[in-house]
């Protein structure tokens, strides 16, 4: 494997407001690893809301947090990764 | 609220031989109004045209927008961007404003509109008088909400009502209506314009606090809510759906007897205040005529008439004719014999005069379906036969 | 820590909204709510002065998102969001104007208003949250609803011909016109930076479903449906002919930047024409401090 500087996977940290989302899988269509199932809960509003399948494949792009018209999940960099890189993309 | 000076660059001192709608525009400009928003038409156009002759060198907006709908539109979202605004309009304009003038009540933005009526009602005589939009401009838009209108009797008094009523809406933060007619705003008299200094002005209750702590429709001591502008950093929002104090739309019953108790009680708390009436005579009189604009300048040589017959006749113009003087009219309905009310409509303000004498005294109504001003003969009659 | 914790926590699009009126109005799979989240991107992004912005709405579902977003924003009456867009913007020409409304609201009753900002090239950036319908009233035809699609008051099927707004806005005169469907997120986003950056009429139409009204009363489905139906038809032409750009009932969807060009603004006429004509008496007004 040939790495170009120091490239590397991004690792992100995912809030989901459960109470905002109103179930309409965006989220869980869109993302592209996989991250995301509808799950078996209600929320407060009766909904299903997401819950994370598979955490470390997230890669931090961020469309879940782009597509979800509820403004109920956003996506923040993991700990270890903010040395050098805090808010490049939110910038 | 703030009383203000003049800008000098904007009042063209001095004494001009000038009609109504130019008197208007040199009010306008007068009472530091910098952005007007209109569309042409008859006979309101000349305001226009002089604005936007006179606006380059003073420093400011014309724009002459593609309907009416679209002028009031502009005019709300100038105002909320801190600007003093008017436009002028006739009977069919006027029509289409009304929805506007309803969002205007309800965001309580100052604006000042002219109407300078023509006979109607649609197209009707566009070249000629008539004073037939007296109630529209009181209810013509739909829900409950209370204006301002004045109604000037030469192109003196559209200068100087024009200051008046940008005073007014300032104040208040409610539309305030200039009412003129086609005959004073053909007429051309002379017209005496004060040097700067001399002209009293007022700037809306500007908020000065934290941004935090604006709440654009908390009413304050006087009723009024303290007003900002976009661009000052309020991050405020308001609309034309009912609300509460932070602006925000509440659709149920208590948010609406709130919103709307607030813009009525606003200005009827403040009536006082607000209305002006010219008497004459009125302290001993057997009968009063009331008029206003136009008429109360036929009026005077039919009451001439009238006293040298020995009725004992005096008058009352209507300066302010929205909010109606209620209480005046009510104290001489005991006293009198009966009012004459002649208008150029057919029977408008007289409805008002009647409600108001509570059938304590009757309100005649000579009537004058437009196009031209009454026969002084006519309202002489009508005195007589009420004096019988 | 522990407060760095809490502070990752927040979700940094809430600096933008409303967030004692969240959770808003739409409907579940409305598209308006992933339009509003292109938009604050695009805010954050474009690093403008938050302070000197103001968003003006109308009415209808999209005639909402002034209520949300937390600028100095006015919701107006139907149709009238763009005349009154350009009172505020000539005003205060500091203030960057941005009307966002539906297309109902925009080319249905508002299409004069929408016709002469362009022609005047006022400068504000329109963005039209294009459902093919007037959803807040309960789906009825609008302008832009594709022919032979129901509506509620075409409930045997569209016969009228529909507006290809694109081509109605470079017609107008509009300096930049785009189109995108809310599933191009970040080319909504970066429209959206380019848009507020420039000078002069800017148009936007963003494509976005209606599923409680558009899709069900025409069987599509769902959001992820229209989503996918986005995905399979669009296609991204850039500087394509706005006279090709109509759209058929679930038809090719032709998206893309099309126009962008420079011409000087109302103001900019304004000034340049009086101060010509008049000279040193012209009292010049909004001078740009760019």
């Amino acid at each position: 494997m040939v790495y170009f500087g120091d490239l590397k996977e991004k690792k992100g940290k995912i809030h989901i407001d459960k109470d905002r989302c109103k179930g309409c899988k965006f989220c869980v269509e869109y993302c592209p690893k996989d991250v995301l199932e509808m799950s078996e809960e209600f929320n407060v509003k009766g909904y299903h809301p997401p819950y994370i399948k598979n955490e470390d494949d997230c890669l931090y792009c961020q469309l879940c947090e782009t597509i979800c018209p509820e403004f109920a999940i956003f996506v923040t960099l993991k700990k270890e990764e903010e040395e050098g890189e805090k808010g490049e993309s939110r910038s | 609220m703030k009383k203000v000076k003049a800008d000098p660059k904007g009042v063209l001192t001095g004494a001009h031989y000038l009609d109504g709608d130019y008197a208007l525009a040199e009010g306008a400009l007068a009472a530091g109004c910098r952005f007007f928003a209109g569309y042409p038409i008859t006979p309101s156009t000349e305001t226009a045209e002089r604005f936007s002759e006179r606006i380059p060198s003073v420093g400011g907006v014309f724009i002459q927008m593609e309907d009416e709908l679209a002028s009031m539109a502009a005019l709300i979202g100038a105002s909320w961007g801190g600007k003093k605004v008017m436009t002028v309009t006739s009977g069919p304009g006027f029509s289409l404003m009304m929805e506007n003038i309803g969002l205007a009540c309800m965001m309580e933005t100052p604006l000042v509109i002219a109407n300078v009526q023509r006979g109607g009602p649609s197209t009707g005589l566009p070249t000629l008088t008539g004073q037939q939009d007296m109630m529209q401009v009181k209810w013509g838009s739909h829900g409950d909400y209370e204006i301002i209108a004045l109604c000037p009797d030469s192109p003196q008094e559209c200068f100087d009502l024009t200051i008046e009523a940008f005073n007014l809406s300032e104040i208040y933060r409610v539309p305030a209506f200039v009412m003129t007619d086609e005959c004073v705003g053909h007429m051309h008299e002379k017209v005496v314009i004060p040097p700067a200094e001399e002209i009293e002005l007022v700037e809306r209750k500007w908020f000065k606090g934290p941004k935090d702590k604006y709440l654009p429709y908390k009413p304050d001591k006087d009723m009024i809510p303290f007003m900002v502008k976009a661009g000052d950093g309020y991050r405020f929002h308001t609309t034309g759906l009912t609300h509460d104090e932070r602006g925000y739309p509440v659709i149920n019953a208590e948010c609406q007897d709130v919103c709307v108790r607030h813009m009525v009680e606003k200005i009827r708390m403040n009536a006082d205040k607000i209305i002006k009436i010219e008497e004459d005579e009125t302290d001993n009189a057997e009968i009063i005529v009331i008029s206003y604009g136009i008429t109360s300048r036929v009026t005077t040589r039919a009451v001439q008439q009238a006293k040298k017959a020995g009725i004992k006749v005096g008058t009352i113009r209507l300066i302010t004719v929205w909010p109606f003087p209620e209480k005046r009219i009510k104290e001489l309905a005991k006293k009198i014999k009966a009012f004459v009310v002649p208008e150029i409509n057919y029977g408008q303000i007289v409805l008002e005069v009647e409600r108001c004498t509570e059938g304590q005294a009757p309100a005649i109504h000579v009537p004058h379906c437009g196009g031209w001003v009454h026969d002084p003969d006519d309202i002489f009659k009508a005195i007589k036969e009420a004096s019988k | 820590m522990k407060k760095e914790d809490h502070l990752e926590e927040r979700n940094p699009m809430e600096d933008l909204l409303r967030m004692d009126r969240i959770p808003h109005i739409w409907c579940p799979g409305c598209g308006i709510g992933t339009v509003v989240t292109s938009f604050t991107e695009a805010l954050r992004k474009s690093k403008i002065d938050l302070d000197k912005t103001a968003i003006v709405s109308g009415i209808g579902c999209t005639g909402r998102v002034a209520g949300y977003v937390k600028l100095d924003s006015f919701h107006t009456t139907h149709g009238r969001a763009v005349p009154f867009a350009t009172g505020l913007k000539l005003a205060n020409p500091e203030l960057k104007v941005i009307v966002f409304s539906g297309d109902g609201d925009i080319a249905g009753i508002g299409g004069n208003h929408f016709i002469h900002a362009a022609r005047r090239n006022m400068d504000i950036t329109v963005i039209c949250v294009n459902n093919f319908n007037y959803a807040m009233t309960g789906g009825q035809v609008a302008a832009t609803t594709p022919t032979m699609a129901n509506a509620s008051t075409a409930p045997y099927g569209n016969y009228e011909y529909s507006f290809s707004l694109p081509y109605l806005a470079e017609a107008s005169g509009a300096t930049y016109v785009a189109r995108w469907t809310a599933l191009h997120l970040r080319r909504v986003t970066k429209s959206m930076q380019e848009a507020l950056g420039k000078r002069g009429f800017s148009f936007i139409e963003v494509i976005t479903p209606c599923v409680t009204l558009y899709a069900r009363r025409n069987r599509l489905g769902d959001g992820l449906n229209l989503l996918k139906y986005y995905y399979e038809k669009s296609e991204i032409q850039h500087g394509a002919d706005t006279r090709t750009l109509d759209i058929s009932y679930q038809g090719k969807l032709i998206v893309g930047k099309f126009v962008d060009k420079e011409k000087p603004t109302f103001l900019e006429c304004m000034n340049e024409h009086l101060g010509k004509v008049l000279g040193d008496k012209y009292q010049p007004y909004g001078v740009s401090h760019e």
